[in-house]
């Protein structure tokens, strides 16, 4: 079996704060991370190598600093890493990333399962993980929390994937495209010998040409959305801070809430 | 290739630009910013930032352009699950039909289902003009492969200009796979749209890092503008039992619902009378509870006020609740009227998941706990002694 985890790069958000003064956000010194989701993806491929025994290659669209997430895949048990980067690239929306993704998967040829996170904490679409199964015409099953069974042999996959009021279970043929959420394992956190190998590998590098993709359909150019604005929405002040007797707090928010109800 | 140029000439100088990029790509130089094109990922953040209008896009046409004009109406894909037209529906009907009328066109439905024609009625009564209706049973249960072929059939056949879904498990993952097919631009998770008259385009607007920013983005050179949006921020569409409306019954070809994705079933969740997404009132708990068994005060504040159950992170790791029911940056973000949060700290990767929430009540012993920063009403005191009473004076008032 071979397994494909799509990763991306982004800004550790928890550390994201406003400059009061100026209302902007400062990004400035902020650490950059593996997309939370992405580990939970990058857990599920190791898990299934573990189980079933596989192939398991981690790709990446991103800038060059972006290798760094790629060592940290291959240092938590990933067995090889592409980083897919080009200055034509840049600015990119869902779809071109999704296409360029798309183009990379196919040089790669031959494989069973794509995993991807539900999506990334910066952007929030999770948009591009179904936007690369439409371009590689594979089926896909989207928020999964469970891989109930996986079998190269029978080529299918049965897997549970979370919607608003509970769950539902789907079938499908591989190779398939998922994206996971949380609830489906738990990430393991680097081994020593993982770090060690992860710093000594080669990391394969894949520009433009190489994955063959048409020009006009990458970086703003290639972007049907644009963004016209990026603005900091007004700070959410505190309100009223209450304190005195439970019995004197508990009524009077009965009676506030009242009014809202 | 698309640049960004710093105009040396306006550069003050004074380094806003470079504490707002996200990938440090940019440095002072002599007291004027220089950007490192090798690492910019032409977010624009910079664009925005700049005061003194000094970094500017090099603009380039696009790529590709489509006829616009050839596309009319607005439509909205009307979920439904077992027969039942999803909440978010009737949000995304009202929205539809101000934006249909600020461009003075229709609103279209696209209602795919089996044994599904009476409920269209539904969405006439709402505001829908034309219901395109697609009956077969292998489109009893949402399945990405068969919904989207289908869509992507009427949508070609009608050309709508924009395409509204919600921002749901279904939405969000039919619609991603629908943009990509039809080569248009897709806006994820909007909580504002409205209609450039001028160039009558749509514009639409999301927050992103954790609804730390706002980004407004368009899509001028492709058809349809299509956009999820997210529920509970828009007031849903009242129904009106005397509306007219046109039902059209399309036929499509068995290869276009023919999927290789089988569903097997659908497990509704235990216990929980609302779902997150589409509750008005969300009461959470936290560390602060102490153990698994204390949710049952949750429970029962929330079922008082005809509420959801919500989880902070901490709550869901220790094993007290199932994931499903986790608020935050790796749960669920919620935009109920009321979030209650009940012995939760406040950390940021929970407040990016509600805070949003018209109002928020926080309920914690530690008066410099962060959520507070955020709450419209803070109680500092004992949630195990509080809430009792409130729950007593809410069922004295009548509540339920």
């Amino acid at each position: 079996m071979r397994i494909i985890v799509s990763i991306k790069q982004v800004p550790d958000t928890t550390e994201v704060r406003v400059d009061p003064e100026t209302n902007t956000l400062i990004r400035e010194g902020v650490e950059s991370i593996i997309n939370p989701f992405d580990m939970y993806a990058i857990e599920e491929a190791v898990r299934l190598k573990e189980k079933h025994g596989a192939e398991t290659i981690v790709i990446t669209m991103g800038p060059p600093q972006a290798e760094s997430a790629l060592r940290e895949a291959l240092a938590l048990g990933i067995d090889k890493a592409i980083h897919i980067t080009d200055r034509a690239f840049a600015g990119s929306d869902t779809w071109a990333t999704s296409y360029i993704l798309a183009q990379a998967v196919k040089k790669i040829g031959e494989y069973d399962l794509i995993i991807c996170g539900k999506q990334a904490s910066d952007g929030d679409t999770a948009q591009v993980g179904p936007g690369m199964a439409a371009h590689l015409d594979l089926p896909q099953i989207a928020y999964v929390k469970k891989i109930e069974e996986i079998s190269q042999e029978k080529k299918m996959i049965v897997a549970e994937r979370l919607v608003e009021d509970g769950f539902e279970t789907l079938k499908a043929p591989l190779p398939c495209l998922i994206t996971v959420v949380k609830e489906i394992n738990e990430p393991r956190l680097p081994s020593l010998r993982g770090k060690m190998r992860a710093k000594k590998a080669e990391i394969v590098k894949w520009n433009k040409d190489a994955i063959g993709v048409e020009e006009d359909k990458i970086g703003l150019r290639g972007s049907p959305t644009q963004v016209v604005k990026i603005f900091t929405p007004p700070q959410k002040k505190g309100g009223e801070i209450w304190q005195g007797e439970p019995e004197e707090l508990g009524a009077r928010l009965a009676k506030e809430l009242k009014k809202y109800l | 290739m698309s640049t960004l140029r710093v105009i040396k000439e306006k550069c003050a100088g004074c380094g806003i630009c470079v504490k707002v990029c996200p990938v440090s790509a940019i440095t002072m130089v002599e007291k004027k910013a220089v950007i490192n094109l090798d690492k910019c990922t032409l977010c624009g953040a910079c664009i925005s930032a700049c005061k003194f209008d000094a970094i500017v896009r090099e603009k380039e046409e696009k790529a590709r352009r489509q006829d616009v004009s050839a596309y009319k109406g607005v439509w909205v894909f009307a979920e439904q699950r077992e027969g039942k037209i999803a909440p978010v529906v009737y949000e995304l009907l009202a929205k539809a039909r101000q934006l249909a009328d600020d461009l003075g066109t229709y609103v279209g439905a696209v209602f795919l289902g089996y044994n599904i024609k009476e409920t269209a009625k539904e969405l006439i009564w709402r505001g829908t003009d034309k219901v395109f209706l697609v009956e077969d049973e292998k489109l009893v249960n949402y399945v990405a492969e068969s919904y989207s072929r289908t869509i992507i059939h009427l949508v070609n056949k009608y050309k709508p200009e924009i395409f509204l879904a919600g921002a749901t498990s279904c939405g969000r993952s039919l619609v991603s796979r629908i943009a990509v097919k039809l080569y248009t631009g897709l806006t994820a998770d909007c909580t504002g749209l409205d209609i450039d008259r001028e160039r009558r385009i749509l514009i639409q607007t999301r927050p992103a890092f954790g609804g730390n920013i706002m980004a407004q983005i368009i899509s001028p050179d492709f058809r349809p503008q299509m956009a999820t949006v997210r529920h509970k921020v828009m007031p849903e569409a009242k129904a009106d039992r005397s509306r007219q409306g046109e039902i059209i019954t399309e036929k499509v070809e068995k290869s276009l619902v023919e999927s290789a994705v089988e569903f097997l079933r659908f497990v509704k969740e235990e216990g929980s009378g609302v779902n997150l997404a589409e509750a008005d009132i969300i009461v959470s708990g936290g560390r602060g509870l102490g153990k698994p068994e204390n949710f049952s005060l949750i429970r029962e504040l929330a079922e008082v006020l005809g509420g959801a159950v919500g989880a902070s992170r901490a709550a869901v790791d220790a094993g007290w609740i199932p994931y499903s029911h986790q608020v935050g940056q790796t749960g669920r973000t919620v935009c109920p009227k009321i979030y209650i949060a009940c012995g939760i700290s406040g950390q940021i990767q929970h407040l990016v998941g509600m805070q949003s929430s018209k109002i928020i009540v926080a309920i914690n012993k530690d008066p410099d706990a962060p959520i507070f920063k955020v709450a419209s009403y803070g109680l500092v005191g004992d949630l195990f002694k509080i809430i009792p009473v409130l729950i007593k004076n809410l069922k004295e008032a009548g509540i339920k």
